[in-house]
């Protein structure tokens, strides 16, 4: 979450205080994302010396001092919004890195793993459904939030159901070791070596 | 006090190399005014596990109990009365009536226990009411979009005394806003109306808004969640200053 640019959608919306910032970047985010005094003020600063936000006085950024933001911070507003995040990398997943060496260790069954991690992951998106049960459309922020957490967990899900599947289908087929070892008679997957080698 | 209980319930079809097993020793019980949600891939049992709690099918063998009564002994007329007055049932593509109004489909299960036109229409509109679809209760299944037919099937299903709701992938039709408005009601029955329900799905979304998940698999219960803490340690409410 970019606390920089939250704080210039805050402004663009007119001048305001410094604890008023901070206290409606928690509102507006659904109270979901933390986020301490001296980040808002440090974030403030660095505004008002790139010239995105100005200050009604000289002096150190603190509660009371009131910011707005410059044309030039509206257009970096904009380009920020419509710039998508870079998601071209996969994230590197601890849940991913676990089913996967599950896989080859032997003494692991790794459809206990899978389903671990599944319990785990659905008793999660029961607290946040429990969220949307108490609030049901009065703080549209907060929801929007409680949904992608949501999305997000249920991806998860469908990976571990997915994961879970073909991992039978493998087992079934007797060929998970022939399939999921490289050796001269089975080697590294193309794209797999284009790719090591570009590294 | 348990509305529903299964101890121990197998279910196999065909015989000797050709028999399948689909369900293996199943126990389960839904608490009064509790939502269970049974997560489970295709093929896993789900389907059979709610016919067989709502005495739509017998087990092979176990017992199934409604409100600590065994049905397994119990007559044919007496479960069909069992069906028409305690257990509703939710299907995922509505099952409504198609030359029936809204009213009409609510009212039907009421009227063929024997209680007059009147009075069903009455106890129809209520429950249509309640769930907010007191302005299409004279319009016909075609006329309503997904997501109000399968409300008017959940009004089907809570109309009249019902205690147990049963709902089979019941938002499985549906785009994500209906499916949740669809849960949300399922929900609000067990909390407000009293009612004990059990909802079959393989999405984690809608498995969620049950107080108690259970996972199925190969017939088999393998898992179940434990009762989740409140939400409150997933908010940020105290932050260090």
């Amino acid at each position: 979450m970019s606390v920089r640019h939250a704080m210039l959608a805050l402004l663009s919306e007119g001048p305001k205080y410094g604890l008023q910032l901070r206290e409606e970047f928690e509102a507006r985010t659904g109270e979901i994302w933390p986020l301490n005094v001296g980040q808002v003020y440090t974030t403030l600063q660095r505004l008002e010396r790139d010239g995105l936000a100005e200050s009604d006085g000289s002096g150190e950024a603190g509660p009371q001092k009131g910011f707005r933001i410059t044309a030039e911070g509206e257009q970096e507003l904009a380009r920020w919004l419509r710039t998508p995040p870079d998601l071209s990398s996969p994230p590197r997943d601890e849940l991913v890195m676990k089913v996967l060496v599950a896989v080859h260790v032997p003494s692991a069954d790794v459809h206990e793993v899978i389903q671990a991690h599944r319990r785990y992951v659905v008793e999660l998106m029961q607290q946040w459904t429990r969220i949307k049960e108490d609030d049901t459309g009065g703080d549209l922020s907060l929801l929007l939030a409680v949904d992608a957490e949501l999305f997000r967990l249920d991806s998860v899900i469908r990976w571990l159901d997915a994961a879970e599947a073909r991992v039978r289908r493998v087992a079934a087929d007797g060929a998970m070791t022939r399939a999921d070892r490289a050796s001269p008679q089975n080697p590294m997957p193309r794209h797999r070596r284009e790719a090591r080698q570009r590294g | 006090m348990s509305m529903l209980e299964l101890r121990e319930v197998s279910k196999s079809y065909g015989q000797g190399s050709a028999e399948v097993h689909a369900l293996r020793e199943v126990s389960l019980s839904a608490q009064e005014g509790s939502m269970v949600a049974v997560m489970g891939p295709s093929g896993s049992g789900k389907s059979t596990l709610l016919t067989i709690a709502g005495t739509l099918e017998e087990p092979t063998s176990g017992e199934v109990l409604l409100a600590g009564q065994p049905v397994g002994t119990l007559s044919r007329n007496a479960k069909a009365r069992l069906r028409r007055r305690v257990i509703g049932y939710v299907f995922q593509d509505f099952n409504l009536l198609s030359g029936l109004t809204a009213a009409e489909n609510v009212s039907l299960p009421l009227e063929l226990d024997g209680l007059s036109g009147r009075k069903a229409r009455v106890a129809a509109l209520t429950v249509l009411d309640r769930l907010g679809l007191s302005e299409r209760a004279s319009h016909y299944p075609d006329q309503m979009s997904g997501g109000e037919r399968q409300r008017v099937a959940i009004a089907r299903a809570m109309v009249g005394e019902r205690k147990l709701l049963l709902a089979d992938e019941p938002s499985g039709a549906l785009d994500s806003v209906n499916g949740e408005a669809v849960m949300r009601l399922v929900h609000d029955a067990c909390k407000n109306a009293g009612m004990t329900a059990v909802v079959v799905t393989h999405d984690a979304q809608l498995a969620s808004w049950a107080d108690r998940v259970v996972f199925l698999r190969d017939g088999r219960v393998t898992d179940q969640t434990v009762p989740a803490p409140g939400p409150e340690s997933l908010l940020t409410t105290e932050r260090n200053q």
